[in-house]
């Protein structure tokens, strides 16, 4: 077995030259772009008053109208929390949090039960169209199913109806306790278990909603399923869990969106995500998180602690591509159980950190059957006073035989203010497995800036391209309809329109 | 199109041209030799507008521009076009995309219409061919994985799609063969006109054989040593340099 753990910290020497200064100055425009989801709607909500003990984690249970097994899930994972504490092991640096001034549910309110669509509040159906999310009938994306959830609820998912065509389960969380309790019941916590980790236990007490999706066996999901999180209210944490289960030989491809306005206090968001996929099925599943982060100064922003695993099966494959870049704080690490024999994990990163964020994010590859095989590819791009941590383990058990490991973990500095860190953790348990690791920090580079400029390329087009090809592996990763939104938020320009 | 005047430049702590006179007109072609270190590069650096690099005095002008007043893009978007000695590679950055990017912000400042993924890939399938460039480049990199050779038959590429008013072709010939130099050649012939003019720099008379100068300079010490027509090349070719040195020391006492 060996361990390992190195630390490539950056800040380049500085050459003053009046290139230089164009090029940061082009780089801090770049990076100090407003953010565009700031707003904050105007709703009524109702929400619980501040504070945290049992009696909440009860009243959001009634309030859902839960069956007595989740309270039991809740109440169980509730006492575990208070015997826990906070993890500090992260490249981070923030203040203690309090739990007790949040409050733990808030949702729109709404007279009456929905019926359809158009019952929902044209202040929500608004909020989503300007944050390019149409949930109106006739506007909607074509090959895009939404679920819609606004601060601790679902407000509304679409194409259910067709999706239900084909056996596809695909709705609130909260509707899915009450509509397919087996479901739930049988994989709730089966990946990520209640006592898991800190932040996984306390939203295994007091989740609000979030969103399920389950595929029948044999059946190729027609159309992207996505979920946009929105996080609306002040002083309220985000608990959403979201479950995904893809029968045997079952084929989805899931989207996930994040926003939140811009807020003086800081946010806590504390999802968990659960992947299960069967003999042979393939779940993808990308993120695209924008959650606030922050001011130019630092001030604000949502802290993303969250737990993102999946478990595969014999011949399954689970892919994670995520592009982070928004959060003040960001703790995340999506992680693959390579259980089956011939199962295939994929982790394709970007993490983009500017102004004071930090971001310490990576995966897990937990190889545990035979000829298992994982690829990671991490791009790392740090400007501002910002610090990016790329933290990863590839752990090959014992009985792994055959296992494969390729990672490949890129640093970029914009800037010389700013850290990139790298923590590979390595453990190989057998001697038939086959582990490589390749690591690089680069600063952006004068040359390659020079010859974009040299062809008539502004210098902040030229940094947008170089970012942009530097992601290029983790964006082509993504689903067409998020690879728009990700070149967006990144200020980049995707390439690859012609040939 | 372009004249320098008395141009002084400081790279470092050192003066490396030591007052530069040039004027090219319009259709043109120029050519400038010398040995090394006698200040090609730190010319071809300080009109593209490179950094790191200090002008003492003098001035330049191109089309009736302050040229040295212009950021490198506007230069380049202007017209001026400088082939690399050595074309960085841009990783994950397509050659198509970035051609395209650069011939639209070109357009753009010309008050042009941006010109669209088809009709680019049309125009530059056709230039391709003239640098007899596989179609695999449409696919790859900028300059990413090229050989020696490609990445200069590269930047004529660049430069037969990008139509500057006036080429700075750095060393264009170094580490060519001769097939390869031949294409080359041909691509730049191709584009001569009453309306363009070319500066050559290179260290060979070889390629003066294929590309044929209008006037030959020779650069030494950071002066303009000599100039004449393209049979100064053969002279130089012939003799070497020694007898340049000879000049410059004559008119250096004078």
């Amino acid at each position: 077995m060996t361990k390992q753990r190195d630390q490539i910290s950056g800040s380049c020497a500085t050459d003053i030259s009046a290139r230089e200064e164009d090029s940061s100055h082009a780089i801090k425009q770049l990076t100090e772009q407003e953010y565009k989801y700031g707003f904050v709607t105007e709703i009524e909500e109702d929400s619980f008053a501040p504070g945290l003990d049992e009696s909440v984690v009860v009243r959001l249970s009634e309030k859902k109208r839960e069956p007595q097994w989740l309270l039991d899930f809740r109440i169980k994972a509730f006492r575990r929390w208070l015997t826990m504490e906070e993890p500090r092991w992260a490249f981070l640096r923030y203040p203690t949090i309090d739990y007790q001034a949040a409050s733990y549910y808030s949702a729109p309110k709404k007279k009456k039960t929905l019926q359809s669509l158009d019952e929902v509040d044209p202040e929500l159906i608004e909020t989503y169209n300007k944050l390019g999310i149409s949930l109106e009938e006739q506007k909607r994306l074509q090959g895009v199913a939404v679920d819609a959830v606004f601060d601790s609820v679902s407000v509304a998912t679409t194409f259910r109806e067709e999706l239900a065509r084909q056996g596809i389960l695909f709705c609130s969380f909260s509707d899915a306790v009450q509509t397919y309790p087996d479901l739930v019941k049988k994989y709730l916590g089966s990946v990520v278990p209640y006592s898991d980790n800190f932040f996984a236990t306390l939203n295994s007490a007091v989740f609000s909603d979030g969103s399920f999706a389950y595929i029948p066996k044999g059946v190729r999901c027609p159309m992207e399923l996505s979920t946009y999180f929105r996080i609306n209210a002040a002083n309220t944490g985000q608990f959403e869990r979201t479950l995904l289960i893809a029968d045997e030989g079952g084929y989805v491809s899931y989207l996930e969106g994040c926003t939140a306005p811009m807020r003086d206090e800081n946010q806590l968001h504390a999802a968990v995500v659960e992947l299960v996929a069967l003999d042979s099925a393939h779940i993808k599943y990308s993120t695209v998180q924008n959650w606030y982060p922050g001011n130019k100064k630092g001030i604000g922003g949502i802290y993303n602690l969250v737990t993102k695993r999946g478990k595969a099966m014999k011949n399954a494959k689970i892919s994670w591509t995520q592009v982070e870049t928004g959060s003040a704080i960001t703790w995340k690490y999506p992680s693959c159980l390579l259980v089956g024999d011939n199962s295939v994990g994929e982790f394709y990163s970007v993490a983009m950190t500017n102004n004071f964020q930090q971001a310490d994010t990576g995966t897990k590859m937990i190889h545990i059957g035979k000829n298992t095989s994982s690829t990671i590819v991490s791009k790392g791009i740090s400007a501002g006073r910002s610090q990016n941590s790329y933290r990863g383990l590839v752990s090959i058990q014992q009985k792994a035989t055959g296992a494969r490991n390729y990672s490949q973990c890129d640093s970029l500095l914009l800037g010389d203010q700013c850290g990139a860190h790298t923590f590979p953790y390595i453990e190989v348990r057998n001697t038939s497995s086959v582990v490589e690791h390749e690591a690089s920090t680069s600063k952006i580079n004068e040359e390659q800036l020079f010859y974009c400029q040299q062809r008539g390329i502004s210098i902040e087009n030229a940094i947008s391209l170089i970012v942009n090809g530097f992601c290029k592996e983790v964006l082509r990763e993504l689903p067409m309809e998020f690879a728009v939104e990700a070149q967006n938020l990144l200020g980049l320009q995707l390439e690859g329109t012609v040939g | 199109m372009l004249n320098i005047h008395h141009l002084v430049v400081k790279a470092g702590d050192a003066i490396i041209l030591k007052g530069i006179d040039l004027h090219i007109k319009p259709g043109e072609v120029h050519a400038i030799m010398g040995p090394n270190g006698s200040g090609k590069s730190t010319l071809a650096n300080t009109l593209s507008g490179r950094a790191g690099y200090e002008i003492v005095s003098g001035s330049v002008s191109f089309q009736g521009q302050d040229l040295l007043s212009l950021a490198p893009e506007i230069r380049a978007r202007e017209g001026f076009f400088l082939g690399f000695q050595y074309p960085v590679e841009i990783p994950g950055v397509g050659n198509m995309y970035f051609l395209r990017a650069a011939l639209n912000a070109i357009r753009k400042h010309r008050g042009e219409p941006e010109i669209d993924a088809l009709d680019f890939l049309t125009l530059a399938k056709e230039k391709m061919k003239l640098l007899e460039l596989d179609e695999t480049l449409t696919k790859r990199s900028v300059n990413e994985g090229f050989s020696g050779g490609e990445k200069k038959r590269n930047e004529i590429f660049q430069m037969a799609l990008l139509q500057p008013k006036f080429a700075l072709l750095d060393e264009i010939d170094s580490g060519l063969d001769i097939d390869a130099l031949r294409i080359v050649a041909n691509g730049v012939n191709s584009l001569r006109g009453p309306e363009r003019s070319f500066l050559l720099i290179t260290h060979y008379q070889r390629l003066l054989d294929y590309i044929v100068p209008d006037y030959v300079h020779v650069l030494f010490h950071g002066k303009i040593a000599k100039s004449g027509g393209k049979e100064l090349a053969l002279e130089l070719e012939e003799k070497g340099y020694g007898w340049i040195e000879e000049i410059a020391k004559k008119s250096g006492d004078a």
